[in-house]
């Protein structure tokens, strides 16, 4: 061997040897000072969610190789952000809220895991309507933060004013009456608020409801379209009227929130919509109608037993996080009953989230501090998302309608019923061309030839 | 002749008077369209003193006990020193990268113009008309394949294309205005082309570029869809600070409100101590 063949030689041991060194050195380094896992969260602003934010410590407390980052969006923007995120595989978010409607719709597209808690999870626990509407052929893909079904919303002073008493299950005919009654414009108070917000998870989640309380559904056999039929002219003319003769000014702009504020204040007799407003209207501090708010089920029609409206928000992992043990920790700890308990335990048992577990609804804690909770857990049960309408229809949901079209669909046809309110279009034209549209659209989709 | 004299003075009255009353009434038009301007910001910051109730009372009310729970709960909720940074660093850095390339794009086609540079300019502007809602998925797959998602080096990219066409027809316009015997002296006096840009434009068309670097400053701190679509949380803005305060069910009009004040405070006072810099700018040359 030359001499310059053994200094290469020696030099090149060295280097490996040093080389070797820095890379044992590193990974003695990394072990002694092991990194958490990132997980980021995205989610929506909502009461519920805030409360999850803030008791996120404890999670973390508890698993210390676990670090949680936070995107909180409104509705829309989230919905848009994690629809791209998780439609291009990029992998931002570890954790998705999302809904009922995407749930099952994503699972089949396979851009969720399966959710397999432990037992000590207690998924039979969950509310059977809840958990069947966040599944896929049998196995879950979100689990429920909280749920959400209808109810009728009335103010017992102006009821015991006007001597009318609400019945257990009111009629659609009957609530029409009411709000004729209790109406007093000339004082700001108007018999009936409803969503007006064009949008399919607006004014659209109030008017199926309507529609398949009037005997109609959304699509026949064959995804033929049933929008302009007796059933929904039916449910339109009932919607206007009662809008125009005893609803606020301006209902085409007022969606939950608006009409939220709107009873809040004490300007509406009556409010058709989601049971989450009954805590807020029990609560004081954002309500001056607080000690006079009734509850009643959602008013019936002439197809009765039907679908009502069931909405919760769940937590889910998508196929793209790169953390999925840690992010499957977390969303089985934000909807385990330990997590309803740390609610209880730090805010009081009326914020203790609703809709999701039979035990919450047995504890008789909760129901000493919320009187509504019955009409809530009633109002899940018999939402029956899956069930029949009056015409067979060859899709599952209740307030929307479970194919990824429906949010374009539900918009436009949205518009067309806000359209009817402003006087810009006649029931007759209205139901015609949402008809048309709809009709349209499935077909494009391939789902109606 | 008597008359004449008599008569000059009555004329000279009336026409100062109508001077007069045509200045006052701009002036009190002018006060009307600022108020009208400046009322939705006014009364954001009014709202973001409120209590929620308060926020949503109807009538709107003027009188009420403020308080200061809207920004407690901003404050006790995000961490907004993390996000005004993001928006100082992207906004800088978007600006002053557009500058950079507006410069020399901008001094080629005010000095050495070709047949076809009216027609760049005007492609480079059409760009402006495309909905970025348009190119949203190429660019997300884009970033994505390149790890941009959620950096601050990806959103600057973004802010620099975005507004490059914008920067570039404004300091074409002020570099228009800069008289091409000077640099032809320079040039005379052994200048090369570089010297040229920094010893003799630049200085020249400062106040230009001063108020484009503003203007470019002001959309990058306000725009919001591509920061809400390309960042999460390690690059979020105050938009997406913002943004996290609106909600679907709940009242949130005085935390809105208070985050939204928080949000624009530092831009507004930028604005407020450069107003002359920024409308001599624009005045000079680009609205003309």
């Amino acid at each position: 061997m030359s001499v310059k063949a053994s200094i290469a030689s020696i030099h090149g041991r060295v280097i490996r040897a040093c080389l070797l060194a820095g890379v044992a050195s590193v990974s003695l380094a990394a072990g002694a000072n092991a990194e958490p896992v990132s997980i980021t969260i995205a989610t929506v602003n909502n009461g519920d969610m805030v409360t999850m934010q803030k008791l996120s410590d404890a999670f973390e407390k508890a698993n210390p190789d676990i670090k949680l980052n936070w995107v909180v969006l409104e509705e829309n923007t989230l919905r848009q952000r994690v629809t791209t995120d998780i439609a291009t595989h990029a992998g931002q978010f570890d954790v998705l809220t999302i809904g009922n409607y995407e749930a099952p719709i994503w699972a089949q597209r396979g851009w969720l895991e399966k959710i397999t808690p432990d037992a000590a999870y207690d998924t039979d626990d969950l509310l059977k309507p809840v958990r069947d509407s966040l599944s896929y052929k049998g196995a879950i893909y979100a689990l429920p933060f909280y749920a959400e079904s209808a109810m009728t919303y009335y103010r017992t002073d102006l009821f015991k004013k006007a001597g009318l008493t609400m019945p257990t299950a009111p009629t659609y005919e009957q609530i029409r009456q009411f709000a004729d009654k209790i109406t007093d414009k000339s004082n700001g108070v108007y018999g009936m608020c409803l969503r007006g917000k064009p949008g399919w998870g607006e004014n659209m989640a109030f008017f199926t409801m309507l529609v398949t309380a009037m005997g109609g559904q959304w699509f026949g056999d064959g995804y033929h379209a049933t929008i302009d039929t007796p059933a929904w002219h039916k449910a339109l003319d009932w919607y206007d009227g009662i809008l125009k003769a005893d609803g606020p000014p301006g209902a085409t702009s007022n969606g939950f929130n608006e009409n939220l504020a709107l009873f809040a204040s004490g300007h509406c007799g009556m409010w058709i919509d989601s049971t989450v407003a009954a805590g807020l209207l029990y609560d004081k501090k954002q309500s001056t109608v607080a000690d006079k708010v009734g509850f009643a089920p959602v008013p019936t029609g002439s197809y009765t037993g039907g679908p009502t409206w069931l909405w919760s928000w769940a937590l889910a992992v998508p196929v793209s996080s790169t953390h999925k043990g840690a992010a499957e920790k977390f969303v089985t700890w934000a909807t385990s009953k330990a997590y309803v308990d740390l609610v209880a335990k730090t805010n009081g048992w009326v914020s203790a989230p609703a809709g999701t577990r039979q035990s919450t609804y047995a504890n008789p804690q909760y129901k000493a501090v919320a009187p509504f909770a019955s009409f809530v857990l009633d109002a899940i049960d018999n939402s029956n998302p899956n069930g029949k309408t009056a015409q067979p229809r060859p899709y599952v949901g209740a307030q929307f309608v479970g194919i990824p079209e429906f949010q374009g669909i539900g918009t436009q046809v949205g518009q067309t019923i806000a359209a009817t309110l402003t006087g810009g279009l006649s029931a007759d034209q209205a139901l015609k061309s949402a008809q048309s549209a709809t009709q349209r659209t499935v077909r494009q989709a391939g789902l109606a030839h | 002749m008597a008359t004449v004299i008599s008569d000059t003075p009555v004329k000279l009255r009336a026409s100062g008077t109508v001077g007069e009353r045509a200045h006052w009434a701009v002036g009190v038009l002018g006060w009307l369209v600022a108020l009208a301007m400046f009322f939705p910001i006014a009364w954001m910051v009014l709202t973001s003193f409120k209590s929620e109730t308060d926020a949503i009372a109807t009538p709107p009310l003027l009188l009420f006990h403020p308080t200061l729970e809207g920004y407690a709960e901003v404050q006790s909720r995000a961490n907004y020193l993390l996000f005004a940074l993001n928006s100082v660093i992207v906004s800088v850095g978007g600006t002053a990268l557009a500058l950079l390339f507006a410069v020399p794009a901008a001094y080629s086609m005010a000095f050495h113009p070709t047949r076809r540079t009216r027609g760049t300019l005007l492609w480079m502007l059409s760009t402006k008309m495309l909905p970025p809602v348009g190119v949203l998925i190429p660019i997300y797959l884009l970033f994505r394949n390149l790890g941009l998602l959620d950096t601050r080096i990806g959103l600057i990219a973004i802010y620099m294309l975005m507004n490059l066409p914008i920067v570039v027809w404004m300091l074409y316009t002020f570099f228009k205005e800069v008289p091409k015997d000077i640099l032809e002296a320079g040039r005379m006096d052994g200048a090369n082309q570089r010297d040229e840009i920094r010893h003799l434009l630049l200085p020249l068309a400062m106040p230009g570029i001063a108020s484009t670097g503003l203007l470019s400053l002001i959309l990058c701190w306000n725009e919001a869809f591509w920061s809400l679509n390309l960042t999460s949380h390690a690059a979020a803005p105050l938009t997406q600070f913002i943004a996290s305060f609106s909600s679907p069910e709940g009242l949130f009009f005085s935390k809105l409100s208070a985050a939204s004040t928080m949000a624009i405070a530092p831009i507004m006072v930028l604005g407020w101590i450069s107003q002359k810099q920024l409308v001599r700018g624009l005045t000079f040359g680009a609205v003309k």
